[in-house]
């Protein structure tokens, strides 16, 4: 297969989707999950760029610079304005499984992501469709997983996102012509999700002192403050 | 015939002279880099000249397998250098005797009869370590495994002169997921087994925590001459085979005559020495991992090389 150069550059971008996906569900620290998730948003619109050149779609430019300006610039500023210095340095993010096993389970989903798109497709002569479908699915998945293994609330809101990210990043290739408003929707309800949860999580991080849902189990009648 | 067994020796001197040279240029990097002058990059020469001077001293107890066990730390990486590409990308005389998993047991056969010899000597640090670079060694070995399946599902053999084609055949083949992800993966297995920072520290005068560097605690003169020269030619076989096997076989020399050969010294030892500062920014970047991280460190290659398998095998590139 000799491919095209966007061609090779969205499978370069497609295999470090999924180590950045690997990534955040490896990396310890909020900070790194953060970071991580911003590196794979980037990749994401590096792909959104690469598919609309080969395919001269302006459409597909407008994703890409949607995607850089919520989630790899709106996103993380309103987490750092949002949340108290302590949650959003954490260093040990409190864990269902440890990590070795996790990144096990990931491995696990990210092999039935091929297995199952594989048959899909098999009969696809598209290149981009081959790379992309996949990887997005897996990063769906392992964004899933990495909903479940963290116990912590902005663990899992990234988590959400990883998921919004892999489905994307396989969307894109499948349906290139979206209506633009559902879309320019999509992007407003991310950074939405993300203002909600993070206010939440500070208010009841402060009133509760933490962060894990787990912790929550009975809920109390005691007065509340919401600021 | 003669002109492929000459060059297959020049194969073997290339990695034999210039290994120390590496190991001294990867510590001056390093220390520049952290602001500080450190040794000449010819130490490692001194060093290895001023041991070769001096008396062995080797203890009563010890068994032959502490006598045997530096030749064969010497002799493995050279053997080793017999079957990968060098210098050249057409197969040489002695390519076909045994291919990359081959070439992977010769280096851990090694090591295993380094791990013998620090028990044998009854230095309470020797088996300490030795026992370490067991735990990392059984930890790499499933990587180095699935590296060699990854590359044989892609290339349809193990033989290095025909993989490293195959990377480059088309730039979708280049920048394929599963080209990138064995490449990280085996990035990662050479820092641990070469003892580099995430999982050792080669500087380290600190026994306790000594990984690699205590196997050869009890050597002296020119045993621990020749212990420290092998390792230091392993380390330079196990960047070539990263940068000319698996990253792509720019600089080996095509042509048959001696001329393109000698000319892809100075190429090959651009790319070890462009290796070379990766390492230095992984090494001054990252801290030391506590012991048991480290196999949380090699689960991460472990888990990305068996990615890197399933995306070749399944329809993708």
């Amino acid at each position: 297969m000799t491919g095209s150069i966007p061609e090779a550059l969205n499978t370069l971008c497609a295999g470090l989707v999924l180590i950045a996906a690997f990534a955040m569900v490896a990396t310890r620290q909020v900070q790194g999950v953060i970071r991580f998730f911003i590196i794979q948003s980037l990749l994401l619109s590096a792909s959104c760029f690469l598919l609309g050149y080969s395919r001269s779609s302006i459409h597909l430019f407008i994703l890409g610079v949607l995607t850089i300006l919520s989630k790899v610039i709106a996103i993380p500023w309103v987490l750092r304005r949002l949340l108290p210095v302590d949650y959003y340095e954490r260093r040990e993010i409190s864990q269902v499984v440890n990590i070795p096993a996790s990144l096990l389970v990931a491995l696990l989903l990210a092999i039935a992501a091929e297995f199952l798109t594989g048959s899909l497709v098999t009969h696809v002569s598209d290149p981009m469709i081959v790379v992309n479908v996949p990887i997005g699915m897996a990063g769906l998945l392992i964004g899933a997983w990495a909903l479940i293994a963290r116990r912590e609330a902005i663990p899992q809101l990234i988590g959400i996102l990883a998921m919004e990210n892999g489905a994307f990043f396989a969307g894109i290739v499948i349906a290139n012509e979206l209506p633009f408003i559902a879309e320019l929707g999509v992007f407003g309800g991310v950074i939405l999700i993300v203002i909600v949860v993070g206010l939440l999580t500070r208010n009841i991080g402060e009133t509760v002192g933490t962060t894990e849902p787990a912790a929550m189990r009975e809920l109390r009648e005691a007065p509340v403050s919401w600021r | 015939m003669t002109h492929t067994i000459a060059y297959n020796v020049l194969q073997i001197l290339f990695v034999m002279v210039f290994a120390p040279l590496y190991a001294g240029v990867l510590s001056r990097f390093k220390e520049i880099v952290q602001s500080r002058r450190g040794p000449s990059i010819f130490q490692s020469y001194r060093d290895i000249w001023k041991l070769f001077h001096k008396d062995e001293v080797i203890s009563e107890e010890t068994t032959w397998i502490f006598r045997f066990t530096p030749y064969l730390v010497f002799v493995t990486p050279i053997f080793v250098a017999t079957l990968i590409p060098v210098l050249t990308d057409y197969p040489l005389a002695f390519a076909f005797m045994a291919d990359m998993v081959g070439a992977g047991f010769y280096l851990a056969f090694a090591g295993f009869f380094a791990a013998l010899a620090a028990v044998d000597t009854g230095n309470p640090y020797g088996p300490m370590g030795a026992s370490r670079t067991r735990m990392v060694g059984f930890l790499a070995e499933p990587v180095f495994m699935i590296v060699f399946f990854t590359v044989s599902f892609v290339a349809q053999s193990t033989i290095p002169y025909i993989v490293q084609q195959k990377w480059v055949a088309s730039a979708a083949a280049f920048f394929s997921p599963a080209h990138i992800l064995l490449l990280i993966a085996f990035l990662m297995l050479i820092l641990a087994e070469g003892g580099r920072i995430p999982v050792d520290n080669p500087t380290g005068h600190f026994e306790l925590a000594m990984i690699d560097e205590s196997k050869g605690l009890e050597y002296s003169g020119r045993g621990a001459a020749l212990m420290k020269w092998g390792g230091q030619m392993k380390f330079l076989i196990l960047a070539c085979i990263f940068l000319n096997v698996l990253l792509a076989p720019w600089g080996l020399a095509h042509g048959t005559n001696a001329g393109a050969v000698f000319a892809a010294i100075p190429q090959i030892l651009l790319k070890v020495f462009l290796l070379a500062l990766l390492l230095v920014a992984i090494e001054t970047s990252l801290a030391k991992l506590r012991l048991f991280r480290i196999s949380e460190f090699l689960g991460a290659a472990f888990i990305t090389s068996v990615a890197a398998m399933v995306t070749s095998i399944f329809p993708g590139v």
